[in-house]
This record gives C-alpha cells, sequence and structure tokens, in this order.
C-alpha cells in the first residue's frame, strides 16, 4: 500500500503556497499533519497531482483566546489545543471533544483545522465547529475570506472550496453564560472512529430552567448539523427536566446511514442514549455555573 | 519555488546525521526500513490503526506510515533501534521499557513490540516520574497499538514496572 507518485512542495510562506497551488491546479492538494490524506494516498482513494505541504509557513501555530473566541491555527496539532487551558475555559467542548480524536499518536501530528477541512462526518471536530457556529478563514489569491460551517461542507470529505485555497484558521465562538456542555462517543475502540458521538450545550436562564438545547453528532449524517432540542424541555427546572424526551426527540431529527460498522437503526438508538447522558451532564455544569452566580 | 519528485533529505536518527536521497512519495516508514536499513520500525496495517511503526519525531510519537520521509528533513527521528542507552563499555543497556517488556513477558511473536517500545518510551519520559501512573492513563498510553497475541495485561504490567524503575532512577 503505497501513494501513486505526486510532485512535492514545502513553500516557506502562504503566498508562496497559493503560487503553487495556482500554478499546479486542480489536481494540487494542501497537506497538514496528513493524518486523514497519508492513508486517504496509501489506499489510493485518492491521487493529487502535488502535494503542497504547509508545514513550514510560518505564524500558523498559534492558538489565540478572547472573551469572544479561541482562533486555532492552521499548524495547531491535536495535542497542543487538548492542552490549552485558556480555551478549554472559552469553549470547553474544544478539549471535550479532542480529547476523542484519535489516539495520542495521531494526535502529536493531526491538526485540528486540517481535520475540519477534511470535512469527515465522522471528525468530531467538524461537528464542534458547527455545534459553536464557528467559521474558518481561507486564504486564497485574491485575499482571506470567512466561511461560515454551514457554507462549508457540502458532502462527506467535500468543502465548498475550490481553487488555490489553504484554510488558515478556525474560529470557535465562547460557550455563552450560565451553558454547560458535554461530548461523548461509543466507538470499537477508544480513540477509533465513532460509531456515534454527541456534543451538546445547555443554556440556562436565571431561574435555572432550561432557556436553549442544543446537539450535533459524529458519524450521523453526511455533513455536520446542529439539532435544537430545546422543545423537549423548555422552561423545565434544570433539576426536573426529563433528557430521556429530549433523547427521543433526537431520534427523529437525524437521518443516520448504514455501514459495515453500524445499522442506522443502531445509531439512531446511540443518538437517544448519548444525547440523554451528554444533556444531564452538561445541565450539570450549566447548574453549577448558575448556582455560583 | 521547487516542486519536485525526488528530494535528498538530512535526518538525525537515532543521534546520527543521515543522508538518503528519495521519491517524494516515499513513507517514512519505508524510508527507514529501505533506505537507512532500519527494519527494527515494523510495518502493519499501513493506514494509522495499528501503532506498530510508531517513532518518535522531535521526541513525540508519531505513525511512521502516516508521514513522508521527506517531511523529517531536518528533524531528529528516534526508532526501537535508539532506545538502548550506550554503556560507556562498549556495550549497551536497554531502556527501562525494554528490560521492562523481557521481566514482564510482554512480548510474544514481537510484531507489535517496537511500536509499543516507543510509545511507552515517550509516554514515561514525558511525565513526572514522581507522579503515580493510573492505570486509566496507562490505557491511554497504549490504546493506540494493537497487540494480538501477547494480550494487554503483561503489557500494562510492564508499563508500570518501567514506570517504576523509571522513578528509582530519577531518585
Amino acid at each position: 500500500m503505497k501513494p501513486a507518485p505526486f510532485r512535492y512542495a514545502d513553500p516557506g510562506t502562504l503566498d508562496e503556497a497559493l503560487a503553487v497551488l495556482s500554478a499546479e491546479g486542480e489536481g494540487a492538494k494542501v497537506l497538514a499533519g496528513g493524518q486523514s490524506l497519508l492513508p486517504l494516498l496509501s489506499m489510493r482513494l485518492a491521487a493529487p497531482t502535488t502535494l503542497v505541504d504547509i508545514n513550514r509557513v510560518p505564524g500558523l501555530d498559534s492558538v489565540e483566546v478572547t472573551g469572544n473566541g479561541v482562533t486555532v491555527g492552521a499548524l495547531v496539532r491535536h495535542t497542543a489545543l487538548l492542552a490549552d487551558d485558556a480555551a478549554a475555559r472559552v469553549q470547553p467542548l474544544l478539549a471535550r471533544a479532542t480529547a476523542n480524536v484519535a489516539h495520542p499518536a495521531i494526535r502529536n501530528r493531526g491538526t485540528t483545522v486540517g481535520s475540519i477541512a477534511h470535512a469527515d462526518p465522522s471528525g468530531e471536530m467538524t461537528s464542534v465547529l458547527a455545534l459553536t457556529d464557528g467559521a474558518v478563514t481561507v486564504a486564497t489569491p485574491s485575499g482571506p475570506r470567512t466561511v461560515e460551517w454551514r457554507d462549508l461542507f457540502v458532502g462527506p470529505l467535500e468543502t465548498s472550496l475550490h481553487g488555490p485555497a489553504v484554510v488558515t484558521s478556525a474560529f470557535f465562538p465562547a460557550l455563552p453564560d450560565r451553558s454547560g456542555t458535554a461530548f461523548a462517543e461509543v466507538a470499537r475502540r477508544k480513540g477509533d472512529y465513532a460509531v456515534c458521538g454527541a456534543g451538546v450545550v445547555v443554556t440556562l436562564d436565571e431561574d435555572r430552567r432550561i432557556a436553549r438545547v442544543r446537539a450535533s453528532y459524529v458519524s450521523v449524517g453526511l455533513t455536520p448539523e446542529v439539532h435544537d432540542l430545546t422543545e423537549a424541555v423548555a422552561g423545565k427546572p434544570v433539576d426536573s427536566a426529563d433528557w430521556a424526551a429530549a433523547g427521543a426527540l433526537a431520534r427523529t431529527l437525524v437521518d443516520p446511514d448504514t455501514d459495515i460498522h453500524a445499522s442506522a437503526d443502531y445509531r439512531r438508538l446511540l443518538v437517544g442514549v448519548l444525547t440523554e447522558r451528554t444533556l444531564a451532564e452538561a445541565a450539570a455544569e450549566a447548574a453549577a455555573k448558575v448556582t455560583g452566580e | 519555488m521547487s516542486v519536485d519528485t525526488d528530494r535528498t533529505i538530512t535526518v538525525t536518527v537515532n543521534g546520527v546525521p543521515r543522508e538518503a536521497t528519495v521519491p517524494v512519495r516515499r513513507l517514512l516508514s519505508d524510508a527507514l526500513r529501505h533506505d537507512l536499513g532500519l527494519t527494527g520500525t515494523h510495518v502493519g496495517c499501513e493506514h494509522g490503526v495499528c501503532g506498530a511503526c510508531t517513532v518518535l519525531v522531535d521526541g513525540d510519537p508519531v505513525r511512521s506510515c502516516l508521514m513522508l520521509a521527506v517531511q523529517v528533513d531536518g528533524h531528529a527521528v528516534t526508532t526501537v533501534e535508539g532506545l538502548a542507552r550506550d554503556d560507556h563499555r562498549g556495550g549497551q543497556v536497554l531502556h527501562p521499557v525494554q528490560e521492562a517488556f523481557r521481566e514482564c513477558h510482554a512480548l510474544q511473536c514481537g510484531f507489535c513490540t517496537p511500536g509499543f517500545l516507543t510509545t511507552i518510551a515517550a509516554g514515561l519520559e514525558k511525565r513526572d516520574p514522581a507522579a503515580e501512573l493510573t492505570d486509566e492513563e496507562v490505557d491511554d498510553m497504549v490504546g493506540g497499538n494493537l497487540c494480538r497475541c501477547t494480550g494487554y495485561a503483561n503489557i500494562k504490567k510492564a508499563v508500570h514496572h518501567a514506570a517504576a524503575a523509571m522513578k528509582d532512577d530519577a531518585r
């Protein structure tokens, strides 16, 4: 299992990278961490004519944290994001989801932004970008532009980005006040692709009643989606909310596929179970914050 | 900007600078075995699942089947051959993890062993040796490496054994 022949460039600046991508045409592909791309090459599921390795491009390896959210540069490895306490304080879903991304040896090399650009519906960070209502910044020959998550994901392993483009960062907005989060997966082996995963955000009002409930799933559907589950529990006191009802609602909203790993029915069952479990956890976290105010 | 099909790279492998001219599509795992003759790195699944080919790049465990050889140009790679230390008497002493694997019978066929050894050596060296090593931490450390014959009981025992030895060494 070896990649088909390709050409290789490792530009030292973003402008150079865009110039090479332009010159090499549609067959050129950006290489960052390579933890998803290289298996595709080895299995000959993809055969780009040219790999443009951006690992030498300076300025892409920082995590910037403000009160508004977290900006993750294109060369930030999963391991670095997982260890970033400031990022986890502003948006706890980042560390919670990243802990579920593959195994440590793969997290050491793989990048969060690359995982998003790869647009795999079984990727954790695509779901987190959606759930946090995030966006990516894309460098193009005509200048940088921002692409909201809704406009980014077109299908499995397919984004709306065409022509010479490098995703330079992803922005994850901060967790709103009085909110808690949780993330959980079911996988054959911890670190393997999830059979099903769930990320949730629960927001309370000042009287500890449920104000808003949102969920996004992993390995369910062709592109990441966010489901609003508020109606199942709206206005209920946090301590007596019926999370099973929210799980039941979630099961009716998702449209999972059957594949070699699991049937659609089993995935729908897992959506219900994981939703109920993660919502209870996220709600408890939110409740502790409101009590602490 | 050069766009190449072959490149000459310089890599520090197990402390020794090595040079090789490779096609750019050469995986790091194949470069180590075929271009540099270091067959200690085993190639299992070739798509990042099994962990047998794990080596250290600048000290961090990575899958050598998921990197191109050209990507380690100018970097340092440690393979299983580089874990043992010089004993300054013309021989070598095994790394505490290697010693623990022998002691605890943590290998049987040995195919997965190089990946386990590099992963665990880096994992233990990066942590505070005085801190208690939990089973959960050990599971997380070795969970990305597949062993299909020895079984994980003795491998996990060896991790604890090595951690204890390294704790004693640190005193």
